[in-house]
């Protein structure tokens, strides 16, 4: 397995959250939430800018609070990789209505290019395949991400998909900082005043 | 060659934390089994009104509850005071987007603790828990549990803020050691 693949992240995460109906996402610090940003603001993105190793759980927590949306997680290898151990919280909740992608470049992106775990042979999906995840899958095409959209749309069950891309580093497209602002406006667009 | 005896008899006290969380429309409770929670574990995980979540370190709890308040739902964590040294960093998520974040923290170090492999994070808990911003109440009594819990989750739910309630040594007892 080399590091990282071909895809391009930008295109990838686009293609994700096309026709997004009643999607919510959560993105991981970092390249993740420029990607999301790229894609179009939205009031039901959540980008997170810190706590590294949590967009998984933050997903679990809205999953679980809003079964009947699907909720999608785009977060990183390095990312995912801080929060192993909430792959493995996640697998035994196994809300149907959660889908984890990670964009794995095979790097720490955002600070030098460093190789990272997944870089060197670990494979997340299989660690999601190992914790008993109803779906598990590596793509490496940009064929493969309309099926996973689709999937997800479905709430056709907890889903992580590994999506292999080039480990390069697009321009910044900052999402807003305000995380109390983020919070409330995507609160209010699912009907809850701010307190 | 030590091992750490079980409590047969839980306390009233304990009780007390689940009737509490229930009360205040909690929805989630988050936690890493701990003999001191052992009571309000149970009955959570016996609530069909209640999502009860294992987690494998306490700060997965913070970014569950980040979650659920997104999607409009209250939830605590309870966790053991090594723990909140799990927490530290991700205790940041809560002032930066702030969200009701309720935990109870059962003490170790703290009094009479025989293995004091415990005393660094325990001594350290509830500074490292005010250095992050948290606010902190503490029960050393079985009365005060509850109203100060009931507090605790006043403030937390009211104010969007980190809220902890620390349940002491002398409150829980002594951990007996057995040869």
């Amino acid at each position: 397995m080399t590091a990282g693949g071909t895809l391009d992240r930008r295109a990838v995460v686009a293609a994700l959250v096309r026709e997004r109906g009643d999607l919510l996402v959560v993105s991981a610090l970092g390249s993740p939430s420029y990607d999301l940003m790229a894609a179009g603001d939205h009031d039901l993105n959540f980008y997170l800018w810190a706590a590294m190793g949590s967009a998984a759980m933050v997903g679990l927590g809205l999953a679980r609070a809003q079964p009947d949306r699907p909720v999608l997680v785009l977060t990183g290898d390095g990312e995912q990789l801080m929060g192993l151990g909430a792959l493995a919280t996640i697998a035994l909740r196994r809300p149907a209505n959660l889908s984890i992608v990670v964009l794995d470049n095979g790097h720490y992106g955002e600070t030098g290019m460093q190789p990272s775990h997944a870089g060197m042979g670990v494979e997340l999906a299989r660690i999601a395949a190992a914790l008993d995840f109803p779906g598990a899958e590596t793509i490496a095409e940009l064929q493969g991400i309309e099926p996973l959209r689709r999937r997800l749309h479905a709430r056709a069950g907890l889903h992580l998909a590994t999506v292999k891309i080039e480990p390069k580093n697009w321009p910044r497209v900052l999402p807003p900082r305000d995380g109390v602002h983020v919070k409330n406006r995507f609160r209010q667009a699912l009907g809850h005043s701010p307190t | 060659m030590v091992s750490e005896s079980v409590d047969t008899a839980p306390a009233a006290w304990q009780r007390d934390v689940f009737d509490v969380l229930k009360a205040a429309g909690v929805r989630h409770i988050c936690y890493v089994p701990d003999a001191g929670h052992a009571t309000a574990i149970r009955l959570a995980e016996a609530d069909p009104e209640i999502q009860a979540v294992v987690l494998t370190t306490e700060e997965e709890g913070i970014g569950y509850l980040a979650g659920a308040w997104l999607g409009g739902e209250r939830g605590a964590l309870l966790m053991q005071s090594s723990g909140v040294g799990n927490c530290i960093n991700t205790l940041a998520l809560q002032p930066c987007i702030r969200f009701p974040l309720l935990m109870v923290v059962t003490m170790r170090g703290d009094w009479a603790e025989f293995n004091h492999w415990q005393n660094p994070m325990g001594q350290a808990t509830e500074p490292v828990l005010k250095q992050m911003g948290v606010m902190t109440w503490r029960a050393d009594v079985p009365a005060d549990v509850s109203p100060l819990l009931r507090g605790a989750a006043t403030m937390a739910f009211a104010g969007e803020a980190s809220c902890a309630l620390l349940l002491g040594q002398r409150l829980i007892g002594e951990k007996e050691w057995v040869k």
